[in-house]
This record gives C-alpha cells, sequence and structure tokens, in this order.
C-alpha cells in the first residue's frame, strides 16, 4: 500500500518535475555557469567585471530602480485608497474593473504603440490640455522617461489595484464594525485595523507590481531614450545576448538582475513581517 | 457608503474619469490612425482610408500570424493542463516530504521576471535547435503557465473534497475510475477557469516570446514590436493598422473570458 | 458603569427597498437588565441590533437614551461614539493583535495611561478566566475563549449597553451550556444592561429578565421568560416555545365560568375538551368568544410534554403509534388519532411502535388561538 501509494505519487508529480527542471532550472544554472565562465568555458569573474566595472552598464540599474521603484510605489499607493473604497463593491464596479484588466491584457507593447500618438505632440492629450489652458505648448510625454514611468502606471496601477481588491474583500467587514463599536472613528479604524489587515496583500501586491516594472523592456525602446536615460537593464542584457551574441556577459546581466529583484522582495517581506507580526500565526490573514 | 457621496467619492469619480478616459483615447487613437490618411493635426483625421490594411497584408503573412498565436495559445494550455493536473492533485491531496520546497520550487517562475529567465532559456533552445520554431515558442511559454495553472487547480481540487473520492472507493471504484469519473467532472470548472485565463494570457505575452521566436514562428504581439521598432521602415499608421488587428484578436478572447471569470480572479492568479 | 435611567427605543424601522426588515420596533430598557430578542433566522433581530448598535441607519423611529437622542433617521450618534459594546457571532477579534491588545483596542483609543490599560486589560482577562493568555494571538485560541475574549474586549469599556449577537451560535453543545452559565454570572456580577441576540428558545429562557419574540421584522410578545413559555401571545410564539401539538377544529360549545372559559372543540375525529384560565379583561379571552360566537376556526395547541399516557377523564384519546424515539429518560412518540391528527409525547414508560396507546389531554394545559395568521 505504502510502496503504491509513494509510485503514484511520483508518477503524478513525475511530468510537472521534469518541466521545471528542464526548462527553468537547468536553464538558470546554465546561466549561472555561463555567467562565470569565459568563451572557452573555464572559470572567470570577468563577465561580472565587465558589466559592474562599465559606468554605462552598471548605472542601468539605477536608470530601472529609478523607474521601477516610484512607479511601484506609485501604483501600490493609488491602489490602496481605490481598493479600500470600493472594499464593499460599488454602482458600476464591472465597468470600472473591466477598463482596469484591458491595459493589463493588451499588454505593454499595445499601450506603448498607442501612446505614441496619443500623448505625442499633436496627440489628444495635448490638444485637450492646451484647449483647457493647462499648458501653452505640448507637453512632452514620449520618448523620455516620463513615457516609460506612464506606460509602466497605466498597467501597474491596475494590476496592483485589482490585486489588493481581491486581498480586501477577504478581510471580514466584522472587524471593522467591531472597532467602530470599541470607538474607533472611520480614520482610526481603517489606520489600526484595515491597514495592518492589508499589510500581507500590499507586500505581495507590490512585489509582483516591482518584478513587472523592474523587468520592463519594450516600453522602454519605444516610449523612452533606449540608448540614454531609460536605457535599462534587462536592454543591456538583450544587447548582450543578441546584439553582441555574448552569452556570458549576458547571463551575468540575468543574474544581477534576479538578484536585485529578490533583494527587493526579501526587503518587502522583512518589512512585512515587522508590521503584521501576527502573518505566521493567522496564516489565512 | 452607498448613495453617499462625500468628497472622497467625488475624488474616485474624478481619478476613474481620467483613468478611463485615457485608456480610451489610447486605444482609440490606435483605431483610428489606422484608418486615417495623414492625420497629424487636429481632433479627428480628414480622410479615412482602408489603405493600411492592405499594405499590412501584403508586408506580413497575417494569417501565419494569427495561426501561430492560436497554435502557441491551445498548444500552452493543452500542455499545461496535462503536467499540472496531476502535480496539482499530488499537492493538494497528500502530505509529503518536501512539499513546500516543491510549492516554492513552482512559484519561482511566477517570481522572477520573464527577461531574467528568458534569456539563459532562449540559449538553451537555440543550443538544442528548438529555437525560432513553434515549438520553441510552445516551450518557452509553458513556463510561467503551468505554475500558473497548478496554483488555479489546487483550490479548486481542494474544493472536491477528498471524502467524495473515499464515498466512491466504499461504493467499489478503483484509482482511475474515481480520477476520471469523479474528479475530472467536478474539477472541470477550474480547468476550465484556467484554461480560458491562460490563453489571454499566452496570447499578451510578449518578452518570452520575443526571446526565441524568429521568422514564422513570430506571434503578433511579437511582429507588433518589430515594427513599432523599426518605426522609420514604414507608416506609423500601418504600424496601428497591425495594432489593431492584435487588439481585436487579444480583446475578443478577454471578452469571452470575461463571460466566465472576474477581472480581479483574472489579476489576483496572472503574473 | 455609567447610568442611565431611560433607554427608550420607539417605532424604529428600516426598510431595505421594497422590504421591511424591521417593523416599529418599540421597547423600553430598564437598567442593568438583560433583554434578548429571540426568533428565526430572518426575523429582524440582527437588524435590529443593528440599528441600535447605529451599525445600520434607520428607516424612521427614534432611539434615546434620557434626553440625549442616539438616533431619529436623519441625525445619528455614529456607533464608535454610542458607548455600546458588541459581541459579534464569528467574535471579530483584530487577528493581528494579541489578546491583551485586542483587549486594550477601545482603551488605547481613549488615551488612557499605560498603566491604568495594563490593569484594566488584567482584571477583564481575570474576569472571563483568560489570566495568561494575554499575549496569545487569536487564531492559537479554541472558539469558546476566543469568545471570551470578545467579550473581555467589550466590557472592559463598561459599555452603557453590550449587545450580542448570537455569541453561542459557534460553540460546541458542552461549550454552549457552560458559556451560557457564565454570561449570566457575569451579568448577575457586573449588571450591564445587555441586549442578546439567538434563535436558541432555551438560551433565552435561561439567560434573560425579559424576552422578545420577533418574527418577520415584527415584536410578538415582549415578557419575561415565564410569560413567554406559559403563555405565548399567538400560534407563531406557541410553535416557537416549543408547542408542538397544534391542530386547528371548530368550537362546539362553550360556557364562560368566572376565571376562564370551558369549551369543547371539534378536531379531526375526536372532540377536545378545553379549560382556558382567562382571566377577565385578557384580549384572548375577549377574541375567542368572539370567534366562538361566530362559530369559527380555532387552533388548539399543547405541548409534547403535557400529554399523558393513559389516564382517566376528560379527553382521553385512542392512538395508533407510527414512531419511537428513544431519548433516555423519555421518549419520543408520535402517534395518530382519530382520522389523521399527529399527537407528539414524551412519556417515560416504554411504548411499542405500531401498536395502540391511550393518550390524555389534560383540558387546563390546551391554548387556544382564535387567530393563527401569525403562525
Amino acid at each position: 500500500m505504502s510502496l503504491g501509494r509513494r509510485g503514484g505519487l511520483v508518477a503524478l508529480l513525475a511530468p510537472a518535475v521534469v518541466f521545471i527542471v528542464f526548462l527553468f532550472i537547468y536553464p538558470f544554472l546554465y546561466g549561472l555557469v555561463l555567467s562565470f565562465s569565459d568563451p572557452s568555458g573555464s572559470f572567470t569573474l570577468a563577465n561580472y567585471e565587465r558589466f559592474f566595472g562599465d559606468w554605462w552598464e552598471r548605472r542601468t540599474i539605477w536608470v530601472t530602480l529609478w523607474i521601477s521603484l516610484p512607479v511601484t510605489v506609485a501604483s501600490v499607493a493609488l491602489a490602496v485608497p481605490f481598493a479600500y473604497y470600493m472594499r464593499r463593491g460599488i454602482r458600476g464596479e464591472k465597468v470600472i474593473t473591466f477598463f482596469l484588466i484591458v491595459p493589463i491584457t493588451l499588454g505593454t507593447v499595445l499601450v506603448s504603440e498607442g501612446m505614441l500618438t496619443y500623448m505625442g505632440p499633436t496627440g489628444w492629450l495635448n490638444q485637450l490640455l492646451m484647449a483647457i489652458g493647462v499648458v501653452a505648448k505640448p507637453v512632452r510625454f514620449t520618448h523620455n522617461y516620463w513615457g516609460v514611468a506612464i506606460s509602466l502606471l497605466i498597467q501597474g496601477f491596475p494590476f496592483s489595484f485589482l490585486m489588493l481588491l481581491g486581498y480586501i474583500s477577504g478581510i471580514s467587514p466584522d472587524l471593522e464594525r467591531a472597532s467602530q463599536m470599541l470607538g474607533a472613528s472611520r480614520i482610526q479604524t481603517f489606520l489600526r485595523v484595515t491597514f495592518p489587515l492589508m499589510v500581507p496583500g500590499i507586500a505581495i501586491s507590490f512585489c509582483l507590481s516591482f518584478v513587472a516594472a523592474f523587468s520592463v523592456f519594450p516600453s522602454a525602446v519605444l516610449l523612452g531614450e533606449p540608448s540614454g536615460p531609460t536605457r535599462v537593464i534587462s536592454i543591456s542584457a538583450y544587447h548582450w545576448a543578441f546584439e553582441e551574441f555574448n552569452f556570458n556577459v549576458a547571463s551575468a546581466i540575468s543574474i544581477v538582475m534576479a538578484a536585485i529583484e529578490l533583494l527587493v522582495i526579501s526587503g518587502v517581506l522583512v518589512w512585512r513581517n515587522r508590521m503584521y507580526r501576527g502573518a505566521s500565526i493567522v496564516g489565512k490573514g | 457608503m452607498r448613495g453617499k457621496f462625500g468628497l472622497s467619492g467625488i475624488l474616485f469619480v474624478i481619478a476613474i474619469v481620467v483613468y478611463v478616459g485615457n485608456v480610451l483615447g489610447i486605444l482609440l487613437t490606435v483605431i483610428l490612425d489606422s484608418v486615417s490618411k495623414r492625420w497629424y493635426s487636429g481632433v479627428l483625421p480628414h480622410f479615412l482610408t482602408t489603405q493600411w490594411y492592405a499594405y499590412v497584408a501584403q508586408d506580413h503573412d497575417i494569417v501565419n500570424l494569427l495561426v501561430v498565436t492560436f497554435v502557441v495559445a491551445f498548444a500552452v494550455v493543452l500542455i499545461s493542463i496535462l503536467i499540472a493536473m496531476p502535480a496539482a492533485y499530488a499537492l493538494s491531496r497528500y502530505e509529503f516530504a518536501g512539499k513546500g520546497l516543491l510549492l516554492s520550487l513552482f512559484l519561482l517562475p511566477m517570481i522572477v521576471p520573464p527577461i531574467a529567465y528568458g534569456i539563459p532559456l532562449a540559449m538553451v533552445l537555440y543550443k538544442a535547435r528548438l529555437a525560432a520554431r513553434v515549438i520553441g515558442v510552445i516551450l518557452a511559454n509553458l513556463v510561467p503557465i503551468v505554475p500558473f495553472m497548478i496554483l488555479i487547480l489546487m483550490p479548486f481540487i481542494e474544493q472536491v473534497g477528498a471524502n467524495l473520492e473515499s464515498a466512491a472507493q466504499m461504493l467499489g471504484a478503483r484509482r482511475p475510475t474515481i480520477f476520471f469519473k469523479i474528479l475530472v467532472p467536478l474539477a472541470l470548472p477550474g480547468v476550465f477557469t484556467a484554461g480560458i485565463l491562460s490563453i489571454v494570457k499566452t496570447i499578451s505575452t510578449f518578452e518570452l516570446t520575443y526571446l526565441v521566436a524568429g521568422g514564422r514562428s513570430q506571434t503578433i504581439v511579437v511582429a507588433l514590436y518589430a515594427d513599432a521598432y523599426a518605426a522609420g521602415a514604414r507608416p506609423p499608421e500601418a504600424v496601428d493598422a497591425l495594432a489593431v488587428i492584435y487588439f481585436l484578436t487579444a480583446m475578443i478572447c478577454l471578452v469571452v473570458a470575461l463571460r466566465f471569470v472576474s477581472p480581479t480572479q483574472m489579476v489576483f492568479k496572472i503574473r | 458603569m455609567k447610568d442611565f435611567s431611560r433607554f427608550t427605543i420607539s417605532e424604529v424601522t428600516k426598510r431595505f427597498g421594497e422590504r421591511t426588515a424591521l417593523a416599529g420596533l418599540s421597547l423600553e430598557l430598564r437598567r442593568g437588565e438583560f433583554v434578548t430578542f429571540l426568533g428565526p433566522s430572518g426575523c429582524g433581530k440582527s437588524t435590529a441590533l443593528g440599528c441600535i448598535a447605529g451599525l445600520v441607519p434607520i428607516t424612521s423611529g427614534k432611539i434615546s437614551i434620557d434626553d440625549e437622542c442616539i438616533d431619529d433617521g436623519r441625525t445619528k450618534v455614529p456607533p464608535e461614539r454610542r458607548e455600546f459594546g458588541m459581541v459579534f457571532q464569528n467574535y471579530a477579534l483584530f487577528p493581528h493583535l494579541s489578546v491583551a491588545n485586542n483587549v486594550a483596542f477601545g482603551l488605547k483609543l481613549r488615551k488612557l495611561a499605560k498603566e491604568a490599560v495594563a490593569q484594566r486589560v488584567d482584571a477583564a482577562l481575570k474576569l472571563v478566566h483568560l489570566d495568561g493568555y494575554a499575549d496569545k494571538f487569536p487564531a492559537q485560541m479554541s472558539g469558546g475563549e476566543q469568545q471570551r475574549v470578545a467579550i473581555a474586549r467589550c466590557i472592559v469599556l463598561e459599555p452603557r449597553l453590550l449587545m450580542l449577537d448570537e455569541p453561542l451560535s459557534n460553540l460546541d453543545a458542552k461549550l454552549r451550556i457552560e458559556m451560557r452559565y457564565e454570561l449570566k454570572a457575569l451579568h448577575e456580577r457586573l449588571h450591564v444592561t445587555t441586549i442578546y441576540v439567538t434563535h436558541d428558545q432555551q438560551e433565552a429562557l435561561a439567560l434573560s429578565d425579559r424576552i422578545v419574540v420577533m418574527q418577520t421584522g415584527r415584536v410578538q410578545q415582549i415578557g419575561t421568560p415565564e410569560e413567554v413559555y406559559a403563555s405565548p401571545a399567538n400560534l407563531f410564539v406557541a410553535d416557537f416555545m416549543g408547542f408542538k401539538n397544534i391542530w386547528t377544529g371548530r368550537v362546539e360549545s362553550a360556557r364562560e365560568s368566572g376565571d376562564g372559559i370551558e369549551y369543547s372543540v371539534a378536531l379531526d375525529g375526536f372532540t377536545l375538551k378545553v379549560r382556558g384560565a382567562y382571566r377577565e379583561g385578557d384580549r384572548r379571552r375577549a377574541a375567542i368568544m368572539r370567534r366562538l360566537n361566530d362559530r369559527r376556526e380555532v387552533w388548539t395547541a399543547i405541548r409534547p410534554e403535557d400529554v399523558q399516557l393513559g389516564g382517566q377523564g376528560d379527553n382521553v384519546v385512542r392512538a395508533k403509534v407510527v414512531q419511537v424515539e428513544y431519548q433516555g429518560q423519555v421518549s419520543q412518540v408520535t402517534a395518530v388519532a382519530g382520522r389523521d391528527t399527529r399527537i407528539d409525547l414524551r412519556p417515560s414508560a416504554p411504548v411499542a411502535s405500531g401498536g395502540t396507546i391511550e393518550v390524555r389531554i389534560p383540558p387546563e394545559k390546551v391554548l387556544v388561538f382564535a387567530d393563527g395568521e401569525a403562525g
């Protein structure tokens, strides 16, 4: 019986394990090995030196963080009050969530392509701003930092919002009522009960939004200045892999990317555990 | 809160209007631009034309792009169901040593960004002579979808309940019978949900496909990016015409998907 | 404990669109009193609680304490400033706070000194027998313990009114009786004015000074446990209080005596003699006499416990036993008399299923309701 059970278990898990080993772990380890080897295959740190030693390459980290961190913070900071406002459902919720899911589904490429015209010098947005009289000359929204940041926000905000909305609707409304009955005003209830309970959800949505923003690629090329101010780390990795065909340096950059992300994610999780000591005990939240 | 409109309500409505207005603006510009002749200024274009669609049809093998896009999407979904279903079953029914480790391993591809693991993956696929072929595109797209599928399926399987299976066993059913007669029909809604979400996701996946696709194994998004990237090579209206074709493809899938799942479900599980 | 002399709820109504969830609830609470809202689910008892708490906006009516208007549908004191305490059905403990911090939550909002908070939290935890639990988290505790925390969290604030919304319904049977006992002891010790909501008539009878029986948003009866148990105001209350045998019949003859009415009611197959001890001026007496004169239908009701096995005198009926359920001290027996009249009884002597028995229905234990619509 025990042997049969174990055999069954192995059979059930085998396809998924084979899949993850061959398509994820093996490539990742392969990349790790490549990043520490020279073209002849012997061990070297030159690939990392090449990245960190070159100011032009090294600064892609700051460029990427400089775009992705503010955008992620803004997305989540905007998402929290919106999710809070809609936690009990409101009229027109379906229409609103539909418009939120559209940019996520369509993806960066289409949004960037649309933004080029819509937010361009003669696009509708500038026409509107000038007609209202907010600005006298067209504002430059594209081919700079702001183009990339806006495109990331257009996707990052609904992503964080919908995630938080799913999370917040799982918090029992009785907890807010209980807080009120104990004498807490609406603001006190938010600060002392609702927000702390949202922390795990905020942490997760921050992590996932950050991962998406940090690996920004198509919009940094199409909407930014890929040869300068918005030369992000994924452009650099792509450049080394498919334009220089130096897979060793490209792998090193990929590893650096993954490492930075894991670093930020673990930082967020540490913060979450500080904020929410009950988390490990409460489990489901 | 219903019916009462305080300051927060007004701010909320303004923000939503601004957001929806911009999204609509972006989409409408793409659509209008694709059917206009020389729309460089003014609120609306002066002449409408379908010439850019003719241009795109000549420029690209549209049928091939669509076929590849859907073949990849459906193949990825079918293969990932076959891989994910047994794994999700094992993970939600059995306790075993290393289960937590295995679960976090399956989660990893959802946390690590596609570019970071996509480049080494592309190199492996090139070495195996699988890249620049539809099969390579399918393999690459499996990486984020299988874990996603496992995560969606697990709660559905847990919902079916182990006692239902015990009941069937008491009634004399054998393991395979239980699996196909009890579990599969009852978990079908979950499989369906996971499948539809995965199709929508795969159609719009850009980075992974871009890194491994080439020539006739491109999907529509990748072709669109390539056109937009080489901005000077063709008229911008023609790029927008291709964008509209992609937009329609993705929207049809989204609208179909939204008949069965809610937007919150899509995001919470997506990515 | 903050004092009040008059807590008045008058004509409080709550409508959700077309549906009236609460229709004209009027009640005067006495200080230190334990009042229970009793009724099946959907009867409006929880809505009533929400209205009093201020969590549910009222459509019309007025709630006031002495001269202070708490709520009249237009202006209302928000729940956080009513100084009421509420224990929720699912306890609603804050999962991110320790037990001590849950209990201290309200005190901290009131900006009390640290030592005073700690002292009062300790005292409250001791009161609910949870000393030593201060640093635990809600998820580490059993349902009964969480329940105590929820109670401590309220009483530590010395509320003007304590409200409990089905607090025992999530506990298992044994614990429920223990907690019921403790709630009673706590109330006797603190004398905090309490509104208790339940669907369990035993809980209501055991705990309350007064019971408000509700059905479809309307108050059916307000009275002491004895009043509600012994003389339900209508068929609904009777049914709810355990008058399981309810038979319709037609009055054949009636005679008024000094302290009651004696009459016979034709049931389906046999005649029931009834002696009702209705005092002069009792509205039921007048109503029944009116119906008697009309020779209209009446409803008779008796508890299974009051039906006797065997015996002599009036109302001895032969019945065929259709089901016997052994319950230890007594059995629950269902028998059929006349053409198709079901009689439920609880004899202590053994009864064989399928056999024929003689049962006696004591005339003075039968209630008669002229108006059956409420049931």
